[in-house]
């Protein structure tokens, strides 16, 4: 493994992004911020601008209104990333499934690497999949590189 | 030692010493929040995996001033190695400033502007107390050059009012609770990212490796004060920092006018008064 690969494994920044989520999924990805979880031991950051980030997990269903700023604020993301749907909604839409203003999962909106179910996901499931998608990471960096 | 290896010190060592003040302080800031923390070499890692960032470009022209910072920067530190004149060091220091701010000036972004403006706001906080500090051991040593300060032997005792201020100016440089009002370090934020902003990937990088340079050459100006034993001056040094990190950890954000008359009237107000005293007195 080089150098930057061990670096994408051991440095990856966060941007959540809350689509309209009852608010569960996102006090319980804030919880694996507190002294309990302490995800700073990986080097897990949590941005508050999606152009320092690497990682986007995004909570709640996709919408008509949420679309765009999705789609726009995964656009703005650099190369490599990972998309990580956390909590029922999410990924499928959950409860709003088939609602006539909910499109679906945010995969219908932005191609997503690794999905996160549980309403609320626990906290463990959460760092779990962000560790599922630090492989993924370093799997897309080695593509960008060729 | 002969200048150019001074010259290699400064510039190959320099950074990873800044770099792991940085690590030390996310140790300790984890420890005093009750957490583990980052390992102590993380800094690296994130500097690294920025350097494998696809690179986006706001502006065309926002690639040069990082680029000037990293390169000013770099020079304050080898003029500072080489014993040089210190008024100039940090008048070159003040001009990397610039540069940051003009990286932030030069794309339209809200977040980026505000970032640039407030930066310019700490520029006018710590600038005046750097100078003043230079002629504060200007008044005492009698010589602006950083060789014939390095020849006196401790300077803390009669210029500890100087030093004092020097702890503002420092505290500002760092980005540190209370004065981070333009740009925060990690997890808390100031209006996105502030002057960080627009920065991403590779020219982030670029800035962050500069940051690194910026707070070796503090390190480097705060062990000044105690150069013989030169073990004393870096442990003052080093000293300074953890109590910048305890600071951090127990201070909230202050708004930018208190910063300016905390900065001016305490930290340029202790400068100011130990050179009326060697002016008078000595």
């Amino acid at each position: 493994m080089g150098i930057f690969d061990l670096a994408r494994l051991k440095s990856p920044w966060l941007l959540h992004y809350d689509c309209g989520s009852c608010n569960g999924c996102d006090i319980e990805i804030l919880a694996a911020l507190t002294p309990l979880y302490d995800i700073e031991r990986f080097g897990i950051v949590n941005m508050g601008n999606p152009k320092h980030a690497d990682i986007f997990l995004v909570t709640g269903p996709a919408n008509h209104r949420n679309k765009r700023v999705l789609r726009n604020l995964y656009e703005q993301i650099p190369e490599p990333k990972v998309v990580i749907a956390v909590g029922t909604c999410a990924c499928t839409g959950g409860a709003f499934y088939k609602c006539p203003n909910i499109l679906g999962g945010v995969d219908k909106v932005i191609p997503v690497d690794v999905y996160v179910p549980g309403c609320a996901a626990r906290p463990e499931a959460i760092i779990d999949g962000v560790i599922l998608g630090l492989r993924k990471l370093v799997e897309k960096g080695k593509k960008l590189r060729r | 030692m002969d200048a150019a290896a001074k010259i290699a010190v400064a510039i190959l060592v320099a950074p990873w010493v800044g770099g792991l003040l940085k690590g030390i302080d996310r140790k300790l800031t984890a420890r005093l929040q009750g957490r583990v923390g980052p390992p102590l070499i993380q800094p690296y890692y994130d500097l690294f995996k920025l350097l494998g960032k696809e690179q986006i470009l706001a502006t065309r022209h926002q690639m040069a001033w990082p680029a000037g910072f990293l390169s000013l920067t770099i020079t304050s530190l080898v003029l500072l190695a080489l014993g040089q004149d210190l008024l100039m060091i940090f008048l070159i220091l003040g001009a990397a400033g610039v540069f940051l701010v003009l990286g932030a000036l030069s794309v339209k972004s809200p977040y980026s502007q505000f970032g640039g403006h407030r930066e310019l706001l700490q520029m006018f906080a710590y600038e005046p107390i750097l100078l003043l500090v230079a002629f504060v051991i200007y008044k005492y040593v009698g010589s602006f050059m950083v060789e014939d300060i390095w020849t006196k032997k401790a300077l803390l005792p009669h210029l500890w009012p100087a030093f004092i201020g020097l702890l503002f100016a420092l505290v500002i440089k760092m980005r540190k609770s209370p004065f981070d009002i333009a740009a925060s370090d990690h997890a808390h934020q100031e209006i996105v990212r502030g002057t960080f902003t627009e920065f991403s990937g590779p020219l982030l990088a670029v800035v962050e490796l500069g940051h690194w340079y910026e707070l070796a050459f503090l390190y480097c100006v705060l062990s000044l004060f105690w150069a013989h034993p030169l073990w004393a001056g870096a442990l003052i040094a080093l000293g300074s920092f953890l109590a910048v990190i305890l600071l951090d950890n127990c201070a909230a954000r202050l708004t930018y006018s208190l910063m300016i008359r905390l900065a001016l009237g305490i930290g340029f107000g202790m400068a100011a008064i130990n050179f009326a005293y060697l002016y008078i007195v000595g």
